[in-house]
């Protein structure tokens, strides 16, 4: 039971995180119908970014500093790429972003090499919050959980409170009526990158000293961020979070339990074959939950989109 | 279709270039290695380690032959079995004699299996395959051939160290195993199940589970179930980013037995555990850098420090393999006829660098050594890793680990 | 995008014009191992021309069909995996075939879980397709790992090739031999790709891409015009995997992963989706690159990737686009106006963009080369990477290449506009 409660917790953690990512990117589609590949490799610059930073002014300025200059080189590419590449379609679009996904993990390589990078928690919060029946539950955490609590306020204040988010939600649906009430589009769509990849940015700061600071960072977390946005719904803020916490909990859980698939066959009624390793199946015999554990997800998403293309509280097709 | 002309031509110009830069009467290596995508690090430091080997221990004292020097000639293979092919043919027609490489099994793997083709069907240009890390077990086992030799001590000898030690230890009687979902990872877990329960029959396996390799973002639901299973010790075979994530995430949520590791050091780790690993993190390897065991090993890492000092010495098997190398060609007396230096190398003895002797079985081609368990700490380190001021001390020694260990090996000799 | 009838010539009448290309392509596969001889080039070259049956396999989704597919390696994967395991059922000797014959059965098995995955994955276009593409590559990719049973795991599948019947003596003991059957391959999937193209479905692919609705109108399912082409390009990957099998002998989770599925889309789009010798440009480049470059640099996916990305911003159409680009120019006769203005151009920028990689290579040698090893080769001439001047010399070079660029420019454009302008109103 202790270990339920445990798990909550950490799902919740690795939830939210994935939601500061799924925001940027859910709010970059919905505005521009980009999918953007290298949404992932704003938060390895991010991280990448603060860990330099720290060396000089500590991990505070880290978290001040860095998403500003992930975000205004977020609203660049925008700019000078993507702004030039839309008018020949979605497809070149998408293969834009793709390509600076390869690039700036390359170019993180020039510059900070190849091996991991000593990026570590702040003294202030390297202790334990609490513990759960010998788990501790590191003070780190329990920050990273406000960092991305206060974030989700802040955008939802945003987009339903001011008169930006009024013309941003205007822009989703109407760009070219927003344009000519005197808008200036462009611009509302360069801000929007700008502060989708700076979310990612912030994400890669406080992600960095637990999740670990190297090249392969952005790859590990690309194409999960998409498969979040998929099932949540594309451009629905509050399908991000809730697809995003439900694939934080799938994936605790699933690593948490070993479920052995023995044992599900058996209560199926199957029964073991004698020789198990001569048996074609033996792989399905000895397959246990954690095995499939990081695949659930894209499960979960074909299953989505064969069913129900709009996502889970998506409200037009995808 | 038109433009394939004046491409082919810039291809074979590129080749052509590519053999005639290395027309030197050297002696050549030829690295196959990851040194470009996420493994490159390792590769990059393991070619630095080769090339100052070569430099070091065998061209600055004459060379081989009354003179021919060795060149160490680098070729990227991405760590992808396909591109690792391409190369090793591209090497063999610069008419290169010996292919070394060490990172991944499942390269290995392929590589072995293409040279032992490649021997077969062409037996003009023979090679031989240095394998210098790759630890699968197979490899001297089933998958054993007369052209491939092991450097490094395998899975399987590693593991009968590290338990011979932890079955020293009494108040170990809870063992966790954790590892990548791959042959390597299943290879260690099966070697652990076995030793523990002949060396250690009171110590319970709580746990025995692998993870998908790579895949793993959070390592905290794993941490979550090693602690609550009351584990006293933890083994793994992880590497890279996976062992890091692990690693950390088991020490940060409450752990504090020791954890032995394969691979737990160098390329960004050691600096990147630092104080969090100290007391904890152990790992069963072949070399042994603090404290030095002697004034010629302390005198190498020093200048190979100074060469490059943002390198680790972290594979001394590749003194082992340049020294056994060019024994086995000067006692062969030629550097062409790989069949006559294959037969040097079965059964040689050497003295090792990093103390004790080698002993190359001439069984299964895998090269019998001193494995030590290391601890991870910053006391009394004189070499450390990652300038970090922290790296590894030999805290436990087997000698000739797995001397009369068995070898499925049935070896078709020419 | 440009739809190919307009350039390429149309098939139904066999006229010399259509042959010709084929009849040369021939020739070439024909000549090349004369003309490179070593097993490196032949290796290189057998690769070249599974990439091109790949991209191409590839294009009839992305470039006739408009489906965007993160996920095609697994046809590709999946129909090399079942050749390796005939292979090894040939040598159990459970199986007499002939090895020629191996790349059918692996495009049958493309086939097999194309039709599978098409069934419900084609149903849209746009980003459902592309998503349950990642999807399904993914899961499969997974696999691999997971049912060692069939896939090997992470060491993969070994098999050899030698064991099948012997084709008129022939046992494919050396590279050479494969070369020719990889390239009756290519002649033949090429060839049968094209006419699929002309065909009333690869036609209807082409509206179906350009305005489903309006299809649909005309009485034609998108859905099912989507789910032939489907069909089709996982056969052909799948002849791609067989002859991946035939020429490596091995198969590993690496020709499943989202890295292949990425690269091939990357090769399909830098050729040109528009038209279709695009895919076969892009594939002969790519490898050229991955093999060649790599072997003289180790920032050789810097390079790419901002090869790639200048692609994507500036020639969307890719090599294929641009180079058709000059049809009009070539037609009327006015192409040799060019000629000129592009040596005064594109010399000097491609002698700036070769500083420029000059600088990018100084940098990289001075921040990762070992100390006190200065020494670098760049060129074939040997510097100091740590003394001022070869910087100068380099920085000087660059910024000349690009002025010179920069001025020449204009001129360019109009001779461009000469060469194109009133070709077709004269």
């Amino acid at each position: 039971m202790d270990l339920i409660l445990v798990n909550l917790i950490d799902g919740l953690v690795t939830g939210l995180l994935l939601f500061m990512l799924s925001a940027g990117l859910t709010l970059i589609f919905s505005m521009m119908g980009v999918l953007n590949f290298a949404h992932a490799s704003f938060y390895m610059l991010g991280a990448y970014f603060a860990y330099q930073i720290s060396l000089f002014f500590g991990f505070w300025m880290g978290l001040l500093i860095a998403p500003v200059i992930v975000g205004v080189m977020g609203a660049g590419v925008e700019r000078y790429g993507l702004r030039r590449v839309h008018q020949y379609g979605h497809v070149p679009e998408l293969i834009f972003t793709f390509g600076l996904a390869l690039l700036i993990e390359e170019l993180v390589q020039f510059l900070w090499g190849k091996n991991q990078m000593p990026y570590a928690v702040p003294e202030v919060l390297h202790f334990t919050a609490f513990s759960i029946a010998g788990n501790s539950i590191p003070a780190y955490k329990i920050f990273m959980i406000f960092v991305s609590l206060a974030i989700f306020m802040a955008l939802l204040f945003v987009l339903t409170r001011t008169r930006v988010g009024m013309i941003i939600q205007a822009a989703l649906s109407y760009p070219k009526t927003v344009e000519a009430l005197g808008h200036n589009v462009p611009l509302v769509f360069m801000g929007v990158f700008g502060v989708g990849t700076a979310l990612a940015g912030v994400a890669g700061v406080i992600a960095g000293p637990v999740l670990g600071t190297f090249p392969g960072m952005a790859f590990l977390l690309g194409s999960i961020v998409f498969v979040t946005i998929v099932i949540g719904g594309l451009g629905s803020l509050w399908g991000a979070l809730v697809a995003s916490l439900l694939i934080g909990w799938l994936t605790t859980f699933a690593a948490s339990y070993n479920v052995a698939f023995a044992d599900i066959l058996t209560w199926i009624g199957f029964t073991m074959p004698a020789d198990l390793d001569d048996s074609m199946w033996r792989d399905l015999w000895t397959l246990t939950m954690p095995q499939i554990g990081p695949i659930l997800p894209y499960l979960l998403m074909v299953l989505i989109l064969v069913f129900r293309p709009h996502g889970l509280l998506g409200k037009r097709e995808a | 279709m038109f433009k394939k002309s004046k491409l082919g031509i810039s291809t074979a110009l590129a080749l052509v270039i590519g053999a005639s830069a290395a027309m030197a009467d050297n002696i050549k290596i030829a690295f196959i290695d990851p040194l470009s995508g996420p493994f490159a690090g390792t590769g990059a430091n393991g070619l630095n380690q080769f090339e100052f080997a070569a430099e070091t221990l065998v061209n600055a004292k004459g060379g081989v032959l009354g003179g021919d020097k060795f060149e160490i000639v680098a070729f990227d293979n991405k760590i992808s079995p396909k591109e690792s092919l391409i190369q090793l043919q591209v090497a063999i027609d610069q008419g290169i004699r010996f292919i070394a490489q060490g990172n991944s099994s499942g390269v290995a793997n392929a590589l072995t299996d293409a040279i032992e083709k490649h021997n077969k069907r062409n037996p003009d240009d023979r090679v031989l395959f240095l394998n210098y890390s790759a630890v699968d077990p197979a490899l001297t086992n089933e998958k054993c051939n007369f052209w491939h030799f092991r450097f490094d001590a395998n899975a399987d000898l590693k593991m009968d160290a590290l338990t011979d030690i932890m079955a020293q230890d009494k108040s170990i009687d809870k063992v966790y195993i954790i590892g990548q979902d791959y042959s390597f990872g299943k290879a260690v877990a099966a070697a652990a199940v076995r030793d523990l329960g002949n060396k250690m029959p009171n110590a319970e396996i709580v746990g025995n589970e692998l993870h998908p390799i790579g895949k793993v973002k959070d390592f905290t639901p794993y941490a979550r179930k090693i602690v609550a299973s009351g584990a006293n010790a933890v083994i793994t075979g992880n590497w890279g980013a996976d062992m890091l994530g692990l690693g950390k995430a088991v020490l940060e949520n409450g752990y504090t037995g020791p954890i032995y590791t394969y691979y737990a050091a160098a390329d960004g780790i050691t600096a990147a555990f630092g104080e969090t690993g100290k007391g904890s993190l152990r790992l069963v390897s072949e070399g042994q850098l603090n404290p030095p065991v002697s004034d010629r090993a302390a005198e190498y890492v020093k200048a190979f420090k100074a060469k490059y000092p943002d390198g680790n010495v972290s594979q001394s098997r590749i003194t082992n393999t340049i020294e056994m190398l060019a024994k086995a060609i000067d006692g062969a007396g030629t550097a062409t006829d790989v069949v006559a230096i294959a037969k040097q190398l079965e059964g040689m003895e050497h003295e090792n660098l990093w103390g004790g002797m080698l002993k190359m079985r001439a069984e299964d081609h895998q090269v019998i050594q001193d494995v030590h368990v290391l601890a991870h700490t910053n006391e009394g380190v004189t070499f450390d890793y990652d300038n970090s001021g922290y790296g590894l001390i030999a805290e436990n020694t087997v000698k000739m680990a797995g001397m009369d260990s068995p070898t499925s090996c049935k070896m078709k000799r020419p | 995008m440009t739809d190919q009838t307009q350039n390429a010539p149309r098939f139904g009448g066999m006229n010399t014009a259509a042959v010709a290309p084929w009849v040369i392509a021939a020739a070439f596969l024909l000549v090349m191992p004369f003309i490179f001889t070593s097993n490196s080039a032949i290796t290189i070259m057998n690769q070249m021309s599974i990439t091109i049956i790949f991209a191409l396999s590839y294009n009839m989704l992305l470039g006739q069909g408009g489906m965007l597919s993160f996920g095609h390696a697994v046809y590709m994967g999946v129909g090399g995996f079942f050749c390796v395991h005939i292979m090894n059922m040939v040598e159990d000797g459970g199986l007499p075939l002939p090895l020629p014959l191996l790349p059918l059965f692996g495009g049958l098995f493309g086939l097999g879980l194309a039709t599978i995955v098409g069934a419900f994955s084609t149903r849209k276009a746009g980003t459902v397709f592309a998503m349950i593409s990642l999807g399904v590559g993914e899961l499969i990719a997974a696999c691999s790992v997971i049912v060692v049973a069939f896939f090997g795991g992470e060491e993969g599948v070994s098999g050899d090739r030698t064991y099948g019947l012997p084709v008129f003596g022939v046992e494919f003991l050396q590279q050479i031999e494969v070369y020719y059957l990889i390239a009756f391959w290519l002649m033949l999937s090429a060839l049968l790709m094209y006419l699929f193209s002309r065909t009333p479905v690869g036609r209807m692919a082409n509206a179906v891409r350009d305005n489903p609705e309006r299809a649909e109108f005309l009485g034609y399912s998108a859905r099912w015009v989507r789910f032939y082409s489907f069909c089709a390009a996982g056969f052909f990957a799948g002849i791609a995997g067989g002859l991946f099998a035939i020429n490596y002998e091995i198969l590993t989770e690496e020709n499943l992963n989202l890295t292949q599925s990425g690269a091939i889309l990357l090769i399909t789009f830098l050729g040109g989706i528009g038209f279709f010798f695009g895919p076969i440009l892009g594939a002969i480049v790519f490898t050229l690159l991955q093999t060649v470059l790599s072997l003289q640099t180790e920032l050789w996916q810097l390079y790419l990737g901002a090869l790639f990305v200048a692609t994507v911003m500036y020639f969307p159409g890719g090599l294929a686009g641009l180079l058709m680009m000059h049809a009009p120019a070539l037609r009327s006769g006015r192409a040799g106006r060019l000629v000129l203005p592009y040596i005064k151009t594109l010399g000097p920028a491609l002698i700036g963009v070769l500083a420029l990689a000059g600088l990018i290579e100084m940098t990289f040698h001075l921040r990762h080369a070992s100390l006190g090893d200065h020494h670098m080769t760049l060129f074939w001439v040997d510097l100091d990477s740590h003394s001022l001047v070869p910087w100068l010399v380099f920085a000087a070079i660059m910024a000349a290449g690009f002025a010179v660029m920069r001025r020449n420019l204009p001129e360019l454009l109009s001779a461009w506009h000469s060469a194109n302008a009133t070709g077709d109103r004269s």
